[in-house]
């Protein structure tokens, strides 16, 4: 009998559209969180896994050893290696690419990486206006590597204490 | 019988048998690295230590003897914590670079090191690093892996024969190494791969191209000797990117030799075929199959209308399978001819046979035997596994005695060998017949016994007689030299009355993969055809070439090449261009054996079926599919079997007995006289180990080998070479038989004086005919 008229008095008094209203009127006078993307950007952490890059020592040499741990361990199946022996005897890729159309970004490939070679950047636009765009060969991701390369150590730096 | 606890388990074993044995017969696994069913027991590695009771020690199960109620603990802590120390001693020097290693993923010590490793490493002091060695172009070295289990070595001096590989130093300086500046050049050495347990010993083709985990395993058999080693295939995609063995104790045990490891090469080589061809004007143009095959069955419709059906030949090579060789037998009996033949390698073709000739006994019954006369057999070389069977029997006593134009190292103990030229070869046989006739105390019978009545016996040949007479289970086997040896009907019929008079079994090594196979479909003239001498002599206005280069495989290449552009119409099978283009008009790209189902039937009479391990390469089709088609536009009857099970059933319902039914060394009584030797130069012609067919010849790394660059020299002994005014690295012209050749001279002790070993089958010799040899020293100029 209670809860009967106490439903009635709030749906004549219009109760549940007063506090709509006030949380509505909340955020109307609250701090805005919305941001200007590309103006504005949300804070990363070191560990943001973006786009892809193969990395190179200070010497140059490429670190990639064609181990193919990460090819292996990949399971959207989205790195394709070929390998062979260089001139110089050392173990090489010929061949290193990720289809980026296929990868989850899940970065089991950095994590399997024995020599921190793949890595994922901090770089998250990026897009591909035609097919094919999107699978990044090993000269393309060695180049990000080198134009991100400051980031991306700053960020291994970061981290290495909780690895 | 010992009867003794393993785990708790109770196993009972042979007297004799090593803890390690028991505990493989209960499926209990204990960790080991320098063990190895197949070698000598070594106990080195120290990984397989297990807790025994009363013993104050854990002792190695590979080396210590069971014994009547033995109590054996694998996994107790003692056994534990002992075989953990172990490995911790064994990972001190053994370098953390699996990524970058070969053997990662496949690896003994990476597999049992996280069982029995430690999380982390306690060692801190530098490692040990070893310098690498060059042990060939088939065997690459990370030597600074090396855990000294020295099966390597073992593997040399008990399977291969010779100790090519030795461990120098002790404690941490010792290591593996050859003999100062030697490679290792047995043809059975790419067994060291498989053995080794880690990644210090590797296949050098292989390096970093995959890994272990991206290849698919498929199974199939050697095309490349008379065998049939049972294969896995890894393929990476559609390419076979590496050969190991597949176990099986009946055929060729857990080996593999060189030719059949690193044979797969010549699959992905420039000059394969990937479309059919047709000549027009004398251009090749490209041409789809429809059409190919519609201007192959005009050809052949055009000649037999022209000239009849006897004017076409038909040369099908014995590496081809069953399945090929059944159609392009039925192809060319359906046209009407009977001019086909398989042996094309053969100078005399006198030999008949009741049925098709084979071992006469099993593979596995050839190191039980009491004594072997090998007739013309460079074994080795021509048959690495089966050699290795025979050492194993002259271990245990089996007396080898040979026959033969040289005298090579077996690398076993040789109990009488007689050393002939080739002109000579049938008269030494004789006297070994007349010696055994002597030490048997039976009379020679039939053709022979006339035929060697004025031979006079020599003492080498009574040696020979008496390893061999006198013995329960002995054999007469007949090589591929003595196949290839232009009185081979006289050798066969000496060889086998000896036979007969020793109480052996007489036994032809078959050469091809298929050459009994060839034999049992029929793939030669039975009905008075022409054979391959008749055919070249003769030279028919069509031919259908498949399987084989003529101008490398063919016994008399010059004369056939002559024939073959000659002909009005020449279709050539092939998988590999070779020389097509200058003799065929029409040429059709068919799979070779590891793209193609078949079977293979070997020289002891098994038959051995298999799947195509890739699909073929381009627009390459299976042989029998290109014949199936082939036949049916040409409207012949029999040509209707959708799949290969059909084309099989076909040949029989049953294979196995088929074959089996098939199978005979009786030989028709053939007339001959035994001739005096030559005093003359004489050629030992043989196909190299690397050069027996086209995708072996096609294989680079095969081809830098020891044994394929000494193929490509004239060989002779040093009393020879001073005779002909000729020193060792000198260039020589070589002229025989209208062609000639030049190349350098190197030594061989092994040949007997007047006697220059040049090989068929390499690209230099190829316009050598037969006949007299001459040598001149060739100056100043390049070896051909």
């Amino acid at each position: 009998m209670f809860a009967r008229a106490k439903e009635i008095a709030s749906s004549l008094l219009l109760t549940e559209l007063v506090k709509g209203l006030a949380l509505t009127g909340r955020y109307l006078f609250s701090r805005k969180i919305t941001v200007f993307f590309p103006e504005e950007k949300t804070p990363q952490g070191p560990r943001f896994r973006g786009l892809h890059a193969l990395r190179r020592y200070p010497n140059g040499e490429e670190r990639c050893i064609a181990c193919k741990l990460c090819e292996a361990v990949c399971p959207a199946l989205a790195i394709t290696i070929e390998s062979e022996m260089r001139q110089d005897g050392t173990r090489r890729t010929t061949r290193y690419d990720i289809d980026l159309t296929k990868c989850i970004f899940c970065g089991f490939c950095e994590e399997s990486c024995p020599v921190d070679s793949i890595v994922e950047t901090r770089v998250l636009e990026y897009h591909g206006e035609a097919r094919g765009d999107l699978y990044y060969t090993k000269p393309v991701l060695l180049a990000i590597g080198d134009r991100y390369e400051a980031q991306i150590a700053a960020d291994r730096a970061e981290d290495a204490r909780f690895r | 019988m010992i009867n003794l606890e393993i785990d708790g388990k109770a196993v009972q074993v042979e007297n004799g048998a090593t803890v390690m044995e028991a505990a493989t017969k209960l499926g209990t696994f204990v960790p080991h690295f320098c063990w190895h069913k197949k070698l000598s027991i070594a106990a080195n590695c120290r990984m397989c230590l297990v807790q025994v009771e009363k013993a104050p020690k854990p002792l190695p199960a590979c080396a210590t003897p069971a014994t009547e109620g033995m109590k054996v603990w694998t996994q107790s802590p003692a056994a534990v914590a002992a075989q953990k120390g172990v490995m911790e001693f064994l990972l001190i020097n053994h370098p953390l670079d699996c990524p970058i290693c070969d053997q990662g993923g496949e690896c003994q010590l990476q597999d049992l090191a996280v069982g029995y490793g430690g999380s982390c490493s306690r060692y801190t002091e530098e490692k040990r690093v070893v310098v690498n060695k060059n042990l060939g172009p088939l065997i690459s070295t990370d030597m600074t892996r090396c855990i000294h289990c020295t099966r390597c070595v073992r593997f040399g001096q008990e399977i291969a024969g010779v100790m090519e590989l030795g461990m120098a130093g002790r404690g941490e300086h010792s290591e593996i190494l050859t003999f100062v500046g030697r490679t290792v050049d047995s043809e059975l050495s790419g067994n060291v791969i498989d053995l080794c347990p880690v990644g210090a010993l590797t296949s050098k083709p292989f390096r970093y191209a995959a890994r272990t985990w991206e290849l698919a395993r498929r199974k199939s058999v050697s095309p490349h000797d008379g065998l049939g080693s049972n294969l896995v295939m890894q393929v990476k995609g559609e390419r076979v990117m590496r050969v190991v063995p597949f176990e099986n104790e009946a055929v060729n045990e857990c080996w593999l030799s060189d030719r059949d490891r690193f044979a797969y090469e010549g699959l992905d080589t420039e000059d394969r075929l990937t479309r059919p061809m047709v000549c027009r004007d004398g251009a090749w143009v490209e041409v789809d199959w429809a059409e190919a095959l519609e201007a192959v069955a005009q050809g052949l419709r055009e000649t037999v209308d022209r000239h009849g059906p006897a004017s076409i030949g038909a040369l099908v090579s014995p590496t081809l399978t069953l399945e090929e060789l059944f159609l392009a037998t039925r192809l060319a009996r359906g046209l009407g001819t009977d001019n086909i033949d398989h042996h094309f390698r053969a100078l005399d073709s006198r030999a008949r046979f009741a049925g098709a000739p084979w071992l006469g006994l099993s593979v596995a019954d050839l190191p039980s035997l009491q004594s072997v006369l090998l007739v013309g057999s460079t074994i080795r070389k021509e048959h690495p596994l089966v050699a290795q069977r025979l050492r194993q029997g002259a271990k245990k006593g089996l007396a080898v005695n040979v026959v033969h134009v040289a005298g090579d190292d077996l690398l076993m103990p040789v109990a009488s060998r007689l050393v002939a030229r080739p002109s000579g070869l049938v008269a030494a046989l004789a006297a070994v017949a007349k010696a055994v006739a002597e030490a048997a105390g039976g009379p020679l019978e039939g053709e022979v016994a006339k035929a060697v009545a004025g031979v006079a016996v020599t003492e080498e040949a009574r040696a020979v007689a008496k390893g061999l007479v006198g013995r329960s289970r002995a054999a007469v086997l007949v090589g591929n030299y003595a196949q290839q040896h232009p009185e081979f009907a006289a050798l066969a019929a000496i060889a086998r009355e000896i036979a007969r008079l020793a109480g052996a079994t007489f036994g032809v090594l078959a050469q091809n993969a298929n050459s009994v196979g060839a034999k049992l479909v029929g793939a030669h003239p039975v009905a008075g055809g022409l054979d391959t001498r008749g055919l070249v002599a003769a030279a028919p206005k069509a031919w259908l070439v498949a399987g084989f280069e003529p101008e490398r495989d063919a016994a008399m290449a010059p004369a056939a090449i002559e024939a073959l552009k000659k002909a009005e119409f020449v279709v050539a099978l092939s998988s590999w261009r070779c020389w097509a283009p200058e003799y065929a008009h029409v040429i059709l790209p068919i799979a070779p054996s590891a793209e193609t189902a078949g079977t293979f039937v070997n020289m002891e009479g098994r038959v051995q079926s298999f799947h195509a391990v890739t699909l073929p390469r381009g627009e390459a089709r299976p042989g029998w599919k290109v014949l199936r088609v082939l036949g049916t536009m040409l409207g012949l009857p029999g040509f209707e079997a959708e799949d290969i099970g059909e084309v099989r059933a076909a040949i029989a319902p049953d294979l196995d007995a088929w074959a089996k039914a098939g199978l005979s060394n009786e030989l028709a009584p053939f007339a001959f006289t035994v001739a005096a030797p030559g005093t003359g130069l004489e050629r030992v012609a043989e196909w190299p180990v690397y050069g027996t067919d086209p995708q072996v010849r096609r294989a680079p790394s095969l081809q830098r080998t020891a044994d394929a660059r000494m193929a490509a020299k004239a060989r002779m002994n040093a009393a020879t070479a001073i005779a002909n005014g000729l020193a060792l690295g000198d260039r020589v012209r070589v002229t025989q038989g209208g062609g000639e050749a030049v190349l350098e001279v190197a030594i061989d002790p092994a040949l007997p004086d007047g006697c220059v070993r040049i090989a068929r089958g390499i690209a230099a010799t190829v316009w050598l005919g037969e006949g007299d040899l001459a040598l001149a020293k060739a100056t100043g100029e390049a070896a051909a």
